[in-house]
């Protein structure tokens, strides 16, 4: 049910004074304005990563996995490490349009169209890894188990590699469906005000026919709730699942029971981060400080503080166990391999607990949390220590094996290794700034749907309700039309 | 296709939209629709729709999924081409359990959505007749169908005398979509409307 009262004590998550007309002008305006040349500058510098990002690929599908370092123990390296960053930072865009629709918590609908564009990006990036990482890549249609002329020969449904397969295109499928659902009024809100005929025609074909009907608007309600209820479960399966490729193996540092919580924590972690780096530019670049205002950015640090501080008690965990354990194997690698400083990769460990577990509990000061600098310089941070994390989980549980006579030499990444890599935020940023310019980057029917409660301007009504008795406040609030 | 004709009658803020949508109920006009430009809560009960079912049909296509996982990776992994694997058993439940989730998950979803489409006749290229378009905007537009007595000034200006600030008569032509333009806006509560 929804309530036409919120307390005053809320700060506003829509400032500025709006009403109807002027949250459609402001959302829609960058759609209606000709591309700024900073918009075009970093078009081209996304672009020209991709074209990199392009050819590293080509040349890994035409010469082989020999093109990137990997070698005798170390068979997971940047690529992995790449895939599971990049799933994590696509979790955060279901988690707010999901779980936090659940919650109930108004200040989602200033960010979740940006961060489930985010989440959907960032899997599509995700996926590129350990498809490539296959090496004939052009067979890649194998881990999909179809009947065929090989037996039929299925793939091994007990493998958490093939859970991955069916996770991530899962997750990918819903979060679309999830974006475009709610993409759709809002495509109608942009045909409806287009002034040429080619904008009409386009989002004509985007919105669906979408006229704002009662009933289409109580179907679509239903839709998105059902859906925020099938995510919920769907983004915390994922990343479990993307533990298990680890968790279920027998490799000392991998073989945890606590990865499954550890890793949806340092994914959601990492997913706030980049949609604080991307808002914050969305922000500023778009003139929408209005709608994400400090107070949501506030918001995010607090779960960015929440989280980092889980993943922290994680790494110490797994110290801890690696000594009570007594398990050579095990202490070897938490505390030689990992912990000790001046080990090969003990400085990817200790980079990783600065920006991890360090650096963000400067987000306990409020006054650190209203901070757009701070938080900014913050976002890469976290965003480098969780690169930082899988780095050290593959690299370093792999490099040393149970046999000494096979430790491998220093693994370092080559040009192509970081080229793909590269090319894939290549992919991002391209992909985030033709939806910074040709979508609407805040949710226009949903900001509108909690305008009156929580608006600037429409607060001080608040009072008039606060000031009515009891019994006629409760009537007010439950009656249901 | 027949053509139908409609009275419209706009408003600027749902507050009085509410009371104008009981009257015009209650004084037994027939609201075609009521168009806005975000889901306006309680509407739907004003204008006496029945709830949707589409959460029962993400239900079914849910246990679809499940059913399917289960059935398919049983059969293959335990009469198809059962592997040993180190003698454990064949049917390894647990391990199935990740897939059946996601294939659960996977066929609601997309059920649902295809089934939002298909009822809310949405799809690319599908046109539409607006009656406003300030309705996905800031306005709340409501559709008043007309029958042969219905006397279009006074309709007009009943509407206006509850608050709509545009009012205009327009003929619109039923949907192609199956033929279902009209029927799914058939109220089932013909209850006794008491203005507010």
């Amino acid at each position: 049910m929804h309530l036409k009262y919120e307390s005053q004590l809320r700060e506003p998550l829509v400032s500025g004074n709006k009403n109807y007309r002027q949250v459609t002008e402001d959302i829609v305006r960058p759609i209606e304005a000709k591309p700024t040349r900073l918009w075009y500058v970093g078009f081209f510098i996304a672009v020209a990563l991709l074209l990199f990002g392009v050819y590293s690929v080509y040349r890994e599908v035409t010469y082989g996995i020999g093109e990137w370092n990997l070698n005798k123990t170390v068979g997971w390296g940047w690529d992995i490490t790449n895939f599971v960053w990049w799933v994590g930072i696509g979790h955060a865009g279901t988690l707010i349009s999901a779980i936090l629709l659940l919650f109930r918590q108004g200040w989602r609908t200033g960010v979740n169209r940006a961060a489930e564009a985010m989440t959907i990006f960032a899997v599509m990036c995700a996926g590129q890894f350990p498809i490539f990482h296959m090496g004939r890549v052009w067979m890649a249609f194998f881990v999909l188990p179809y009947p065929n002329t090989r037996g039929p020969l299925w793939v091994n449904f007990n493998s958490p590699l093939l859970w991955d397969v069916f996770a991530i295109s899962t997750y990918f499928t819903v979060s679309l469906l999830f974006w475009y659902s709610g993409l759709i009024p809002d495509f109608a809100t942009v045909r409806d005000r287009a002034f040429t005929k080619l904008r009409k025609r386009l989002y004509g074909l985007a919105s669906f026919g979408w006229t704002g009907s009662t009933k289409h608007w109580q179907r679509h309600e239903s839709l998105s709730l059902v859906l925020a209820g099938l995510s919920t479960p769907l983004v915390l399966s994922v990343h479990t699942i993307v533990s298990f490729d680890f968790a279920t193996s027998v490799i000392p540092g991998w073989h945890t029971t606590i990865f499954p919580p550890y890793f949806v924590a340092g994914a959601i972690f990492s997913g706030f981060a980049m949609v604080q780096t991307l808002m914050i530019i969305v922000r500023k670049v778009f003139a929408m400080e209005d709608y994400v205002t400090l107070g949501h950015i506030e918001a995010m640090n607090k779960v960015i503080v929440l989280t980092g501080s889980i993943v922290g008690i994680a790494y110490l965990t797994e110290l801890f166990m690696g000594w009570y354990s007594q398990n050579k194997f095990e202490g070897y690698t938490f505390w030689y391999s990992r912990a000790y400083l001046f080990s090969p990769y003990g400085w990817s460990y200790w980079g990783m607990m600065a920006c991890n577990v360090l650096s963000p509990q400067i987000f306990w000061s409020r006054k650190m949390r209203r901070n757009v600098f701070v938080t900014f310089f913050m976002s890469i941070i976290v965003n480098i220590g969780m690169w930082f994390e899988r780095f050290v989980i593959i690299v370093t549980s792999l490099y040393r094996d149970y046999l000494p006579s096979s430790w491998s030499v220093y693994y370092s990444p080559t040009i192509w290794e970081m080229g793909f890599y590269a090319g894939t935020f290549g992919l991002f940023f391209t992909c985030f700034f033709l939806f910074a310019k040709y979508f609407p980057v805040i949710a226009i029917a949903e900001i509108k749907y909690v305008l009156k409660t929580t608006g600037d301007g429409y607060k001080d009504q608040m009072s008039a309700i606060e000031a009515q008795p009891l019994e006629a406040f409760v009537k007010d609030q439950t009656h249901h039309h | 296709m027949a053509k139908k004709k409609f009275v419209v009658g706009c408003f600027e803020d749902e507050a009085v939209l509410f009371p104008a949508v009981k009257k015009v109920r209650a004084a037994g006009y027939k609201i075609h629709d009521v168009y806005t430009p975000f889901a306006v809560h309680g509407l739907d009960h004003a204008m006496g729709l029945r709830e949707t079912s589409l959460h029962t049909a993400g239900f079914i296509y849910g246990i679809t999924g499940t059913t399917t996982a289960l059935s398919c990776i049983s059969w293959i992994l335990t009469k198809d081409w059962p592997l040993n694997i180190g003698g454990k058993p064949h049917f390894a439940l647990p391990a199935w359990i990740p897939i059946m989730f996601e294939l659960t998950v996977l066929f609601a979803a997309v059920g649902m959505v295809l089934t939002f489409c298909y009822l809310c006749q949405l799809a690319p290229g599908v046109k539409k007749h607006h009656f406003h378009a300030r309705a996905t905007d800031d306005l709340f537009v409501m559709a008043i169908e007309c029958t042969d007595t219905t006397n279009t000034d006074d309709l007009q200006a009943f509407l206006q005398s509850n608050g709509a600030i545009e009012l205009s008569v327009q003929v619109a032509e039923e949907g192609w979509w199956f033929g279902r333009y009209d029927n799914e806006n058939v109220p089932f509560q013909n209850k006794e409307i008491v203005a507010a």
